[in-house]
């Protein structure tokens, strides 16, 4: 038995959510590779590298891999793919793209957005929105997963002392190419990774209001979140969104303003350890997840909270 | 060129899923099924594209139970040209499986695209397309907001990614996976919902597809469904001082 994890990350270090997907790994207890893919990625693969309980990391580096274009990504994992009994990458806009072309590829099943691993065989994973747990057993020789990050402790960065291989990356697959990115550009923690969350529905009204809720996320240390009311009506970008198709969260303290609360929304949300909802309507669903609840003008609210903490 | 959009039949998105006693799953019994949200929006992006010029017909495929030839009259009331129903019966089929079967229907259909949903709702997988372009050897554009159709060798897909969008340019033919907001599907008025019951649904089985039976079993063996723990009972606070003093001294987070 032998894991190979797909590395997320920014060049320079892995993401926290592959940190999360390493103590997934490692409950696997098998040898665990890291795969870092990029093409200016030396410097994450050193981080990879020094991770607890890592014994090999292979850094692939090249202009094919520079955009994560799944045609290209996938081709690279699949070519090393042999000898590994599981192939694992935390849930991302990345691995959802790519995973499941590496799994048609082995021919083989994916097991998606995992929380906990039972034994090398035996996952749980939620369906329908998180409204049910279904505890799965894979028949595959190579099992295909993606890891929940909220679902697991990030591993220590440190403590390991792996050796740092360089593989080829592939030729471009010649069929697609990356035009252009419109990243959304933010000083606060990156929202899957925050230990804090302020998050604003449809009840916070207009763009301009959110800055109520910036401002209140400033004095926290926190990340802005939104349900899809709030990015469908225009108010924030879209990857704000909280939810089934968005964003799955799970920070320390989650504060809902002006959120209902649809399954769709708890979906993304629920597994927060503390969950503070501001709601004008007291029948609002999210009152139900809520450990602490108030009915009141969030207009009210929030600029009192901003000021008194 | 023409259009091939999946479609599954699924528990409506309003409807919270009741679990069966046993453990077995979730009880469909009585339950409303709709449209998946997400092909409801790749239908309506197949039939823009057809308004549009750049899309001579749009061809349903609906893999699953005879009831899923609802789901097709849906997206055929949408203006949808024809149907095709794999009836493979009530078990639940997997991504893979029906990546394999729509790759044959597209194929035999000679389609210059394919537009599929992001996820199904219920088994919220996210695999299906990607799994289906791997097997075509086409390139993928998946959870997109945007879809231009260049030429008839061209596509530029607008993506939402983490942290942003990201726009790729992909050879067709092509896969393309719908997110939410590519666009706002259309309502079928009364009078194309008569015209859709006379549209042409063939019906055909995986044997005329020159499939084997068995390669609908199940890879992944669900052995049981449980309901995610329940969150203790919260409490409501009077104003922001008091919630301040308890996140601060009950909860500990501030």
């Amino acid at each position: 038995m032998a894991t190979l994890l797909i590395a997320e990350h920014n060049g320079q270090e892995l993401a926290p959510a592959t940190l999360s997907a390493l103590t997934a790994a490692q409950q696997l207890g098998s040898d665990i590779t890291i795969l870092v893919a990029g093409n200016d990625a030396q410097a994450a693969a050193d981080h990879a590298a020094q991770c607890e309980g890592v014994s090999r990391v292979l850094l692939a580096q090249g202009d094919s891999l520079a955009h994560d274009l799944a045609e290209n990504l996938s081709e690279l994992i699949v070519s090393h793919a042999s000898g590994f009994s599981h192939i694992m990458a935390p849930s991302s806009s990345v691995s959802k793209d790519t995973m499941p072309r590496v799994a048609a590829l082995l021919d083989v099943g994916q097991l998606s957005d995992i929380i906990e691993v039972v034994n090398d065989s035996q996952f749980k994973r939620p369906i329908y929105a998180g409204n049910a747990i279904a505890t799965v057993t894979s028949s595959d020789a190579t099992k295909i997963i993606t890891v929940r990050a909220a679902a697991f402790d990030k591993a220590a960065a440190s403590g390991g002392s792996a050796t740092v291989e360089s593989i080829d990356a592939p030729a471009d697959a010649g069929v697609s190419s990356w035009v252009s990115d419109e990243l959304t550009k933010s000083e606060r923690p990156e929202l899957t990774a925050a230990e804090r969350i302020v998050s604003g529905g449809r009840g916070v009204g207009s763009s301009e209001n959110f800055a109520l809720l910036e401002a209140l996320a400033d004095k926290l240390g926190a990340a802005v979140g939104a349900s899809r009311a709030a990015v469908d009506s225009g108010f924030v970008p879209n990857d704000m969104q909280v939810g089934q198709t968005g964003k799955i969260v799970a920070p320390d303290l989650y504060m809902a303003f002006g959120i209902s609360g649809a399954i769709q929304h708890l979906a993304g949300m629920k597994d927060s350890k503390v969950i503070v909802a501001v709601n004008k309507d007291e029948e609002a669903p999210i009152f139900q997840v809520a450990d602490y609840g108030l009915v009141g003008d969030l207009f009210d609210v929030l600029p009192e909270l901003t000021e008194k903490l | 060129m023409k259009a091939l959009v999946a479609v599954k039949r699924v528990i409506d998105y309003n409807v919270k899923p009741r679990l069966k006693s046993d453990g077995s799953g979730v009880d469909l019994t009585n339950v409303k099924m709709s449209i998946n949200p997400f092909d409801e929006i790749a239908v309506e992006e197949a039939i823009r594209l057809k308004e549009a010029g750049k899309v001579s017909e749009v061809v349903l495929v609906s893999i699953g139970s005879s009831k899923s030839e609802e789901t097709i009259r849906t997206g055929l009331a949408m203006g949808a040209d024809r149907g095709i129903l794999v009836n493979t019966g009530d078990p639940a089929i997997e991504p893979l499986a029906v990546a394999k079967i729509l790759k044959s229907i597209a194929e035999s259909e000679q389609v210059g695209i394919v537009i599929v949903g992001k996820q199904a709702i219920d088994d919220d997988c996210n695999q299906t397309g990607q799994m289906l372009s791997a097997l075509l050897d086409w390139p993928q554009g998946t959870f997109a907001s945007v879809v231009d159709i260049q030429s008839a060798d061209k596509v530029l897909v607008t993506r939402e990614i983490d942290g942003g969008l990201q726009t790729l340019e992909l050879d067709l033919p092509a896969v393309v996976t719908t997110d939410l907001r590519l666009n706002e599907p259309r309502f079928a008025s009364l009078p194309n919902i008569m015209k859709a019951k006379k549209k042409p649904v063939s019906k055909v089985s995986l044997a005329d597809l020159g499939l084997p039976e068995n390669f609908i079993e199940p890879r992944l063996i669900v052995q049981k469904t449980e309901a995610p723990e329940v969150r203790q009972a919260g409490v409501k606070v009077a104003d922001a001082a008091e919630l301040i003093d308890k996140l601060r001294n009950e909860a500990g987070v501030l």
